[in-house]
């Protein structure tokens, strides 16, 4: 399939722009997003295109714009609140947790909520504690709730074009370093489904999980461990909930070994929760212990060094890679 | 505060029978409702509308088809004045499958979305966002559609009471923030929640077109609540109107109320607004005792036939609920 190099911000850009010209119920709100085309410049182009109802800025707001869009949701619109960063999203959660995840069991199934909430996370040039965070666990603790990560402007598009069109609160959470990342992205309609993980690299020793911008972290450890002769298999589950379980047994089965990384803090963390999946499904058919690569339990601090410290590197994937593959004590062992 | 005798014409027979059986169907339905709950066959909690009853009643006789609204905890009162079934609230209070919610959502969240209304909802305030949402919804479907969202004095300091009643100004939504003001957020007296309890200044302070009335005066509710929907229908929303009311007992059925003042209580009861329904059907339509008896024993067999209806539903099982978990 023929293909074209996108930036990231400009494959969401487009996945946008084609729902809003294919759906007039779908419209756009948030902080700086009209008239200045948002703060990673996403939505730029957007209110010449489809006018000032369709696409708004909003007041410095969290929880009444997050719930104003729940609300649209459930009336039969198909909103977008872009939140600036996943740290202010922290004001919007009852509306999230208590309004938008439960709305349709509490109404028997019939009130649904395709809301989508746009936002962006992680550690990215000494933003500080209140900028830098990886939310993702909060989300994916709470039933209702669909938590995609993106880590490629391919995934970026087709997974946004999904989330507007199916019926569920969507957590679209975006990585501040990946919006000036390129990468092709498929000509003509181009929609990612939910739940369908994807091997961002093929491999036979060990099976690497990663999401978000930890994708293209683990991909150069891949690449450097393939210079030692270590063939490492990326999966990238694309959506947390729903997850792609079914890839990740697979692959761990081939390989034997597992390593997940993430962004986030270890603490109660959706690797940790990955791992007791892999240990029950694949137990004994493991050659080594699952290892998690997580950031530190505790806030990101602004120095950049103890920033870069806080999260992994790629470094520590390596390091643990071969941990699961006992090179060092094979190494010794020769000795 | 407006009044009844403001209406500039004399309403009609229809109009006030109208009003009357809303309000009586809303008192049957918690007073028996609580008997209910006493003989054990409702479980959970039960918000009791009692002595508000003219607040729902005049606010959606003024509303039409297609209009929108969201409602609090404190919810029957709304569902049955938006036209709700009575049969399907019941069969939901009593946990059953044929509930308006199979029984999953119970009292605080009983919802009907086909038919606008976006539900009762278990947290205090989270009305208002959600009512501007559908009003933000309709307004780019370029519907002319209404939303009301009926809020209360404990949900006017939330944070979102302002966000959301700003969001709807600035961009001049159809949309009514009816505050219920009952003076006690569960058992905290209003003078205690803020200094200034006239709360349609709220709506004043930030260019919003407000209004006050005597929430008892089903009548004084409706003709402030036309003018509201005319404001919005000319596209000059949102309105806020602040209905002054008090409940006839505590916070929830287990609730005895005895920090409400007994004076204080007797003063309102002596202006039931169910009674102010019944007299005004009398008095200004000249309807006959019998003919009124005769409505309230309607209201009170539909009310027995709902029961009936909900004792003979099915019950809920645990293997439709686990079909219904799958892909959550």
């Amino acid at each position: 399939m023929a293909t074209r190099e996108l930036m990231y911000r400009e494959a969401l850009r487009e996945a946008i722009d084609e729902e809003m010209a294919a759906n007039p119920t779908v419209f756009i709100i948030g902080e700086g997003i009209a008239e200045r085309g948002g703060s990673y410049k996403v939505t730029e182009g957007l209110l010449a295109k489809y006018g000032p109802k369709r696409v708004r800025d909003t007041p410095i707001a969290e929880a009444g714009m997050i719930g104003v869009g729940v609300g649209a949701a459930i009336a039969g619109a198909r909103p977008i609140v872009e939140i600036l960063y996943v740290d202010f999203a922290m004001l919007g959660m009852d509306m999230i947790v208590n309004q938008a995840a439960k709305f349709r069991l509490m109404t028997g199934g019939d009130g649904r909520v395709p809301f989508i909430m746009r936002t962006q996370g992680g550690t990215g040039g000494g933003v500080a504690a209140q900028h830098s965070q990886s939310l993702e666990a909060l989300f994916y603790h709470i039933p209702g709730l669909r938590v995609v990560m993106p880590s490629t402007p391919s995934d970026a598009k087709g997974l946004l074009k999904y989330a507007l069109r199916q019926e569920d609160p969507v957590m679209f959470l975006e990585h501040k370093h990946l919006y000036m990342t390129k990468g092709p992205v498929p000509d003509g309609e181009h929609v990612v489904p939910f739940g369908v993980g994807d091997i961002k690299r093929e491999g036979s020793d060990v099976t690497v999980i990663a999401w978000s911008n930890m994708i293209p972290r683990t991909l150069e450890a891949a690449e450097a461990l393939a210079a030692e002769g270590i063939s490492v298999e990326v999966i990238d589950p694309r959506t947390l909930v729903p997850l792609d379980r079914d890839m990740i047994i697979k692959s761990v089965l081939k390989t034997r070994r597992c390593v997940i990384v993430q962004e986030a803090n270890r603490r109660g963390g959706v690797a940790s929760d990955i791992a007791s999946i892999v240990q029950e499904e694949c137990f004994y058919e493991m050659d080594a212990p699952v290892e998690i690569v997580a950031g530190m339990d505790i806030p990101v601090p602004f120095n950049l060094t103890l920033e870069k410290a806080s999260v992994p590197q790629k470094e520590d994937v390596v390091a643990a890679v071969k941990r699961v593959l006992h090179v060092q004590s094979l190494a010794a062992a020769a000795e | 505060m407006g009044t009844a005798a403001s209406l500039q014409n004399a309403p009609s027979r229809e109009f006030l029978e109208k009003l009357f059986r809303t309000a009586f169907k809303i008192r049957v339905f918690e007073s028996e409702g609580i008997k209910l709950y006493r003989q054990g066959l409702i479980r959970g909690y039960f918000h009791p509308y009692l002595g508000q009853e003219g607040i729902a009643t005049g606010v959606c006789a003024a509303l039409s088809e297609g209009d929108y609204i969201a409602s609090t905890h404190r919810g029957h009162g709304h569902c049955i004045a938006w036209g709700a079934d009575v049969r399907k609230m019941v069969a939901e209070l009593l946990q059953k499958e044929t509930g308006y919610c199979r029984g999953y959502g119970g009292s605080m969240h009983i919802a009907d979305i086909s038919k606008g209304n976006l539900g009762a909802n278990g947290i205090v305030g989270a009305g208002t966002p959600l009512g501007v949402g559908a009003a933000l919804a309709n307004q780019v479907k370029g519907s002319d559609a209404v939303t009301v969202t009926f809020s209360t004095d404990g949900a006017s300091n939330n944070g979102t009471f302002l966000e959301s009643l700003n969001l709807a100004a600035i961009w001049n939504l159809n949309y009514i923030l009816v505050v219920e003001n009952n003076q006690y957020a569960v058992s905290t007296r209003i003078e205690e929640s803020t200094r200034d309890t006239d709360l349609y200044k709220r709506g004043l302070a930030i260019g919003v077109e407000s209004h006050q009335v005597d929430g008892n005066d089903p009548l004084a509710v409706h003709a402030v609540m036309e003018q509201a929907v005319a404001t919005c229908r000319a596209g000059k929303g949102p309105v806020l109107i602040e209905a002054k009311t008090y409940r006839h007992m505590g916070h929830h059925v287990n609730d005895p109320g005895k920090y409400m003042p007994e004076d204080e209580l007797a003063y309102y009861k002596a202006r039931d607004p169910v009674d102010r329904a019944r007299n005004a059907l009398k008095e200004m339509a000249g309807v006959s005792d019998d003919e009124i008896a005769a409505i309230e024993a309607e209201i009170a067999a539909e009310f027995a036939d709902a029961v009936e209806f909900s004792k003979n539903s099915p019950e809920v099982t645990p293997e439709s609920f686990r079909e219904f978990a799958v892909g959550y």
